[in-house]
């Protein structure tokens, strides 16, 4: 399948590409649905409620109610807004999450592009989302929305910086941006175990770069209303969620392929276990995470988020690198 | 090159999921932070004390229901304790512990709403859930003692409509009782001991005695500044003095006092109903003797109780007629709020929503 992108593209060859991109996001929103709907199940579970168990056997076709609900309504835009950020905005804020799916490989198999700089690649496009929330919340020309927007951009330029920081010490050790390659590095042993400052600095920034709970100020419901996306509905609103949604797994996956080694399973006598299923396991267990802390959190304030970003976290991923730096010249990693 | 920035003017409510009803404040923001705040009142106006001119004593019980309705109890009593004081009433014993094991229940549930949303209102969702199936089961005792689960007018003047329902309704209550003894230290596992929680409320919403008395806040607002002022201690009334209860104060005056007190007050409550259940009088009327159209004597009368929100007082004026001359409620939601302004300049939104969850106010008492 790699093999398809160094070879000359003919009409058969577009086609194919064309059919298989199709079939992945059907599959990519497959997964989304009923990981979603499971996610709801399980956030229930923990609230002492059911969960989702009206449309279909067990509520199972109720994420697909839902979502065609919001496509089929009304594609409403009030009128004091700039229409064409307002149009631009969900489309800028959900192409990101699917794209950097790209570079994710799934097993040391099958990879969409394995590009040399994948994790730059994700960074970069990944942040990119950011600028769809922040088009959304000055375009819907609503002071709620506007405070959401502008705490969104604060909180993404606070967060990423750990973000990438973190991911840095495991760049240093691997010696590689490739996402395969970082995999391959982590053969032994994972990298959560050497590199476990910078996988909680990882963790803690990659949930505020997701907006989830406690971080979850640019939507603060009980503050903001709905934050940066107080005006929109139908299915510009159904494109930020599914944004969010699919940006949560797209995460799941690169802190599984970051620090948990992928594919690989946790013992070489569990190899009989093909690396898609682990890769799948793991995803969605970091995909979850984020849902227990929405059972168990409440939100921080955005003065102490800010605090905690510039004089916790900062100095802890610097420490991180200096410390990868440090035992990857005594060759201890 | 220095941009130009100016003050933001931010509507809040009266439909917002944090003001607790239809409430509006309009706040002058400088970034997030506030400049000026002005609180609009109004909107759930009914003029329930122009009403009142032209109903007999027993017609004005449902609209007390109507004020502070998480604690329709309690608003019931304020006013038949008033009617019942003008007259010089005896109130039959068994009457007297169904009012204090009604009332304090509801004074649990009344909490349990506050602290479900209040913890909604700084980010926290799954204890709005916890706190509301112990409220549950709470309306359903009450909903079975007077049929129904908030608006109860279960209290007349002279007694208790309904007298304990006869297959075990006190033993429900015991059982309750003691399981919400758990059902609390979960509450405090879960959420008291949480960092983020502290971090919010520790130091946040602060004022000192002095502006608590003079703005004349009472029940926990006054008590998280160090004032042990408690209707039920201070002017006992009902049968308060059989009981062993404790009332807590603290000093620090900020969010964090005054989210503890309110939990301690919970487990003072169950104190108190578990001793009433235990004293019940077997026998007994629930009624005392009363004509059938009730004419208090000429004068005037004022007498307060300890609601969940702070001292509720009613004052009437009668001319020995069934209806009242002229009757005021001193709602202490009204009271409360009037310090709001004072305590959001300078603050943020997110602490602007967790000010005024812990003022703890109810609109259609503020209202009324």
């Amino acid at each position: 399948m790699r093999d398809w992108l160094y070879e000359p593209l003919t009409l058969g060859r577009f086609a194919g590409m064309a059919l298989l991109i199709f079939g992945l996001l059907n599959v990519v929103l497959f997964l989304v649905t009923y990981a979603i709907y499971i996610q709801r199940k399980l956030l229930g579970w923990m609230q002492s409620r059911v969960g989702p168990n009206r449309v279909g056997p067990y509520g199972l076709l109720q994420t697909i109610a839902d979502v065609l609900k919001l496509l089929t309504k009304e594609s409403f835009i009030p009128s004091h807004v700039d229409r064409p950020l307002f149009l631009l905005a969900p489309i800028v804020a959900f192409a990101p999450a699917f794209v950097v799916f790209a570079v994710l490989p799934l097993t040391d198999r099958i990879a969409f592009s394995d590009i040399g700089v994948g994790l730059l690649f994700y960074i970069g496009v990944a942040s990119l989302s950011t600028l769809g929330i922040l088009m959304g919340g000055w375009a819907s020309n609503n002071k709620w929305s506007l405070i959401g927007a502008m705490r969104a951009v604060a909180m993404m330029i606070a967060y990423e910086i750990p973000l990438v920081l973190a991911a840095l010490g495991v760049v240093m050790q691997a010696g590689s941006l490739n996402l395969t390659a970082i995999v391959a590095s982590q053969e032994t042993v994972w990298n959560v175990v050497p590199q476990f400052i910078g996988f909680l600095v990882f963790l803690i920034a990659a949930l505020a770069e997701l907006n989830r709970t406690p971080f979850d100020l640019t939507e603060a419901e009980s503050e903001l209303i709905a934050g940066y996306h107080v005006e929109y509905s139908g299915f510009r609103f159904a494109f930020f969620m599914l944004a969010e949604y699919v940006y949560l797994f797209a995460m799941g996956a690169l802190i599984s392929l970051l620090y948990f080694g992928g594919w690989l399973p946790p013992h070489p006598a569990l190899s009989f276990i093909p690396g898609g299923v682990w890769m799948a396991l793991k995803t969605l267990l970091f995909a979850y995470f984020p849902f227990w802390l929405q059972a168990t959190f409440p939100r921080v304030r955005v003065d102490q988020l800010m605090t905690f970003a510039w004089k916790g976290l900062m100095p802890l991923a610097l420490v991180n690198i200096v410390l990868t730096a440090a035992l990857k010249t005594a060759g201890v990693v | 090159m220095t941009l130009r920035t100016e003050e933001m003017i931010l509507n809040v409510g009266p439909q917002h999921p944090s003001t607790h009803g239809v409430f509006r404040v309009i706040l002058k923001l400088d970034g997030e932070t506030i400049v000026e705040a002005t609180p609009v009142i109004g909107y759930l106006h009914r003029g329930t004390e122009k009403l009142a001119e032209d109903l007999t004593y027993t017609q004005i019980i449902p609209y007390t229901d109507r004020m502070d309705y998480l604690s329709a109890m309690i608003g019931n009593y304020a006013l038949v304790h008033a009617v019942e004081t003008l007259m010089g009433l005896e109130i039959p014993e068994r009457a007297e512990y169904l009012r204090v094991i009604a009332m304090e229940l509801n004074r649990i549930a009344s909490h349990l709403v506050w602290f479900g949303t209040y913890l909604l209102d700084i980010g926290a969702l799954t204890p709005f859930l916890y706190a509301f199936r112990e409220r549950e089961k709470i309306l359903t005792l009450l909903a079975e003692l007077s049929g129904a689960r908030m608006t109860y007018s279960y209290m007349r003047i002279g007694g208790v409509k309904w007298d304990v329902p006869d297959d075990g309704w006190l033993g429900r209550v015991e059982r309750f009782v003691d399981d919400f003894e758990r059902a609390l230290e979960d509450f405090h596992a879960l959420v008291t001991g949480n960092e983020i929680v502290q971090a919010r409320l520790q130091g946040v919403g602060r004022y000192d005695q002095e502006t608590a008395i003079a703005y004349g806040l009472t029940g926990v607002n006054l008590r998280s500044t160090g004032v042990a002022y408690d209707v039920r201690k201070a002017k006992p009334y009902s049968i308060y003095d059989r009981f062993e209860f404790e009332v807590p104060v603290r000093t620090e005056g900020d969010l964090w006092a005054r989210y503890l007190l309110r939990m301690e007050e919970m487990e003072q409550s169950r104190r108190i109903v578990k001793q009433a259940v235990r004293q019940f009088p077997s026998g007994g009327e629930i009624m005392a003797r009363m004509p059938k159209l009730i004419r208090p004597p000429a004068g005037e009368v004022y007498t307060s109780v300890e609601s969940p929100r702070g001292e509720l007082g009613v004052a009437i004026v009668s001319e020995g007629k069934p209806q009242p001359y002229r009757i005021h409620f001193r709602r202490p939601s009204f009271v409360n709020l009037q310090l709001l302004p004072k305590l959001l300049v300078g603050q943020n939104i997110a602490n602007m929503v967790a000010i005024l969850g812990s003022i703890d106010i109810v609109l259609g008492e503020v209202d009324a």
